[in-house]
């Protein structure tokens, strides 16, 4: 009986799952203690981001909206990575693939399903093609994919910015687009939820009302479908295999007839389309246009935390996707409840990541604790 | 039977004292902000509005709150959260919120919204309500100004990103000079940002270096940059949106305000009478204080020259100049 109760706590102790969890309260912990510092109360502001997130259904699905691309620009760059590829343009090729999601749901004229698969195939294209060009970059004349793929972000924005300036594209003095065909939007009821009977119907049914005032829609369940399809293809396929050899060891990869610079551009390709993919179905299922922008919206850039936390793993993305987007979503709510500046809470977020991407510290005062105990 | 009796007259008693609370409370007047992502301390627009929002809490006991907007996606769901709230109005800063205060209003028809810098014109929902500037007027008399007091015949314009919006800052100033001073040469850039101070430097040091000696911006957070450049320069440069004297005192020659607080303020307390502009919008020009130029302009620019921009608005008030706020309208100037 005593062993098995030493067994259980060893588990809890040092098992993965515990570390991770620990790891979490701990970054609760010292983002309350900047919260503290910055003059607000930590246990009302956990308060406030925990009923933000759950204490209505709306709030749950927004939690899974803001979550969606931020999964699938995870995968993007665990993808590469599992290739030795350090891919931060996820935010270039995210732009790139919201672009042409956008022009492809505004100007082709289509049946409901096609039109979506098109424009998700035209933006998993284009985005292939701006992640497998610093790929190439990269095998071709071996410039390092950091590099290249910094300036191809600026290169897509900008790119993104003059494309709304096509009179026929975007729409003049909103600096956005105009919004794409009903045919090739992913919203669920989208539609129908604004018309005078959509209304009069709901207001019986506050329950669904309350959740389709989030912009609900199908990209959550594309971007379990990409997890699955990324882990598939890494783990159970030869070309994963390669892939993942080339990440290991390159030089045993290539003296093994794993040809290196196939795979980065493959890889490349790869992580490109995933990110593209992410852009796809924000455009198709939450904003309809894309928008001038003024800074990077950081889609990709938090992609490589996303990834980080989820152990470059496929599912590992999902939830780690899940966290992100439910601290982004939520913790901005302890602003017009608390009047918390953004600045203090994207410390408090930024701290909590940082905790939770680093069990490797907890294991470490584990290990300490253990050589303790045994002296 | 008697029990069950009390029991229901001790609980309607309840609910009729929480809703006498309900009453109590419902008299307050709340309002709400949702900033672009420029944030709530851009010295700029954003900032003014807060500050006109500041003001109502001050003069009639307004209870308000402002919600930061980090990326485009941010916006509906801010609306939402702010809708959930109970707020008897909520503010959306700048036209860049367009397309998200619709459709949050379409789907949440009892609550009133308001919005600055955009029309939807007839489109207009009910519960809507629109606040929009003439920018060329305080931008013309700005302009007028520069024209007068350039020694090199060069002034400057630095926009933020090329929208309509901020073309109306850019003609409106250009006729300023040019009815100042028609030899005066107007250099133009765009920093295709509203927040990179950097760039916003950049671009005005090279002005400075190509013989401008004032330089105006409409760039929100890139204008920083602009002044600085002015500061280290010793030349002089233009605030936009709020008096931007206080970022370098012996450098901002004056500033073209927009008067966002006042709109604000305005609608605010229009509401607390009663009366919502809903499906209306509400245009805020010289005549009605929703703009002008800054009341620090008497510490560098000289009277006569201020004499003659009274004048000015004097006419335009009248109706006899119609400052041009396009290309189009500029040509024929």
């Amino acid at each position: 009986m005593s062993s098995i109760g030493a067994s259980l706590k060893d588990k809890f102790l040092n098992g993965a799952l515990s570390i991770t969890l620990m790891s979490v309260l701990f970054g609760f912990l010292r983002g309350g203690i900047i919260l503290l510092l910055a003059g607000f109360n930590p246990l009302e502001a956990y308060g406030v981001i925990l009923k933000g997130i759950f204490s209505r259904p709306k709030y749950v699905s927004y939690v899974i909206i803001y979550s969606t691309p931020l999964i699938i620009t995870g995968l993007s760059v665990a993808f590469a990575l599992r290739t030795g590829l350090f891919n931060i343009g996820a935010e270039g090729q995210y732009i790139m693939g919201a672009l042409a999601a956008a022009a492809a749901g505004y100007y082709l004229k289509l049946p409901m399903v096609l039109h979506v698969f098109t424009a998700v195939g035209l933006a998993v294209i284009v985005a292939a093609f701006w992640g497998g060009l610093a790929g190439w970059f990269k095998a071709r004349f071996g410039v390092n994919e950091v590099i290249s793929t910094i300036m191809l972000n600026w290169t897509a924005l900008y790119i993104s910015n003059w494309a709304i300036t096509i009179p026929s594209f975007g729409r003049q003095g909103t600096g956005k687009t105009y919004a794409i065909q009903p045919t090739a939007q992913i919203d669920i009821l989208g539609q129908w939820k604004r018309t005078p009977e959509g209304i009069a119907f709901l207001r019986e049914h506050p329950m669904l009302w309350d959740v389709l005032k989030s912009p609900v829609n199908l990209g959550f369940v594309f971007a379990i479908l990409l997890a699955g399809l990324v882990w598939y293809v890494l783990n159970r396929t030869t070309l994963g295999y390669e892939l993942r050899a080339v990440g290991h060891n390159p030089q045993a990869a290539e003296a093994g007839g794993i040809s290196v610079k196939r795979s980065m551009v493959i890889s490349m390709l790869f992580a490109g389309g995933l990110a593209g993919a992410a852009g796809a179905f924000q455009v198709l299922g939450v904003s309809h246009r894309i928008a001038t922008l003024a800074i990077m919206e950081g889609y990709g850039f938090d992609g490589i935390a996303v990834s980080l936390i989820g152990n470059n793993s496929g599912p590992g993305c999902v939830f780690a996707g899940l966290l992100f987007g439910s601290l982004k979503y939520g913790g901005s709510k302890i602003q017009d409840v608390m009047g918390a500046p953004t600045e203090v809470i994207n410390i408090m977020i930024g701290i909590i990541i940082f905790f939770v991407a680093m069990p490797k510290l907890i294991r470490m005062i584990l290990a300490y604790r253990k050589r303790r105990e045994r002296n | 039977m008697k029990k069950n009796r009390l029991a229901l007259s001790a609980v309607l008693t309840l609910i009729f004292i929480a809703g006498l609370f309900a009453v109590g409370q419902a008299a307050k007047m709340r309002i709400a902000m949702v900033t672009d992502v420029g944030g709530v301390n851009d010295q700029s627009f954003n900032q003014s509005a807060w500050e006109g929002l500041k003001r109502a809490e001050k003069d009639f006991g307004a209870e308000v709150a402002y919600k930061e907007s980090r990326q485009d996606a941010d916006y509906a769901p801010n609306m939402e959260t702010l809708t959930d709230a109970g707020y008897d109005l909520i503010w959306g800063i700048g036209f860049l919120m367009g397309d998200a205060i619709k459709e949050t209003a379409e789907i949440n028809p009892d609550q009133k919204y308001a919005i600055i810098d955009f029309s939807y014109g007839p489109e207009t929902p009910k519960n809507v309500a629109c606040a929009v500037f003439q920018e060329e007027e305080p931008s013309f008399l700005v302009g007028y100004i520069a024209g007068k007091m350039t020694k090199t015949n060069k002034v400057g314009f630095v926009g933020g990103i090329k929208f309509p919006l901020i073309e109306k800052f850019e003609y409106g100033y250009m006729a300023g000079v040019k009815l100042a001073n028609p030899d005066a040469e107007v250099l133009r850039q765009y920093a295709e940002s509203f927040t990179d101070a950097a760039k916003g430097k950049a671009i005005t040091n090279n002005m400075y270096q190509q013989g401008a000696d004032i330089v105006f911006h409409a760039s929100g957070g890139v204008g920083d940059g602009v002044i600085e450049a002015a500061k280290e320069k010793g030349k002089w440069a233009i605030g936009v949106d709020k008096d931007q004297n206080f970022l370098a005192p012996d450098n901002v020659l004056t500033s073209a305000m927009k008067r966002v607080d006042n709109a604000i303020y305005d609608i605010g307390k229009r509401l607390m009478g009663g009366e919502f502009a809903g499906g209306d919008t509400v245009v805020y020009n010289l005549k009605n204080d929703g703009v002008g130029i800054a009341p620090t302009s008497n510490k560098h620019v000289p009277a006569e020259i201020l004499k003659e921009v009274d004048g000015l608005v004097a006419k335009i008030k009248a109706g006899e100049i119609v400052v041009p706020a396009t290309k189009d309208a500029l040509d024929k100037f």
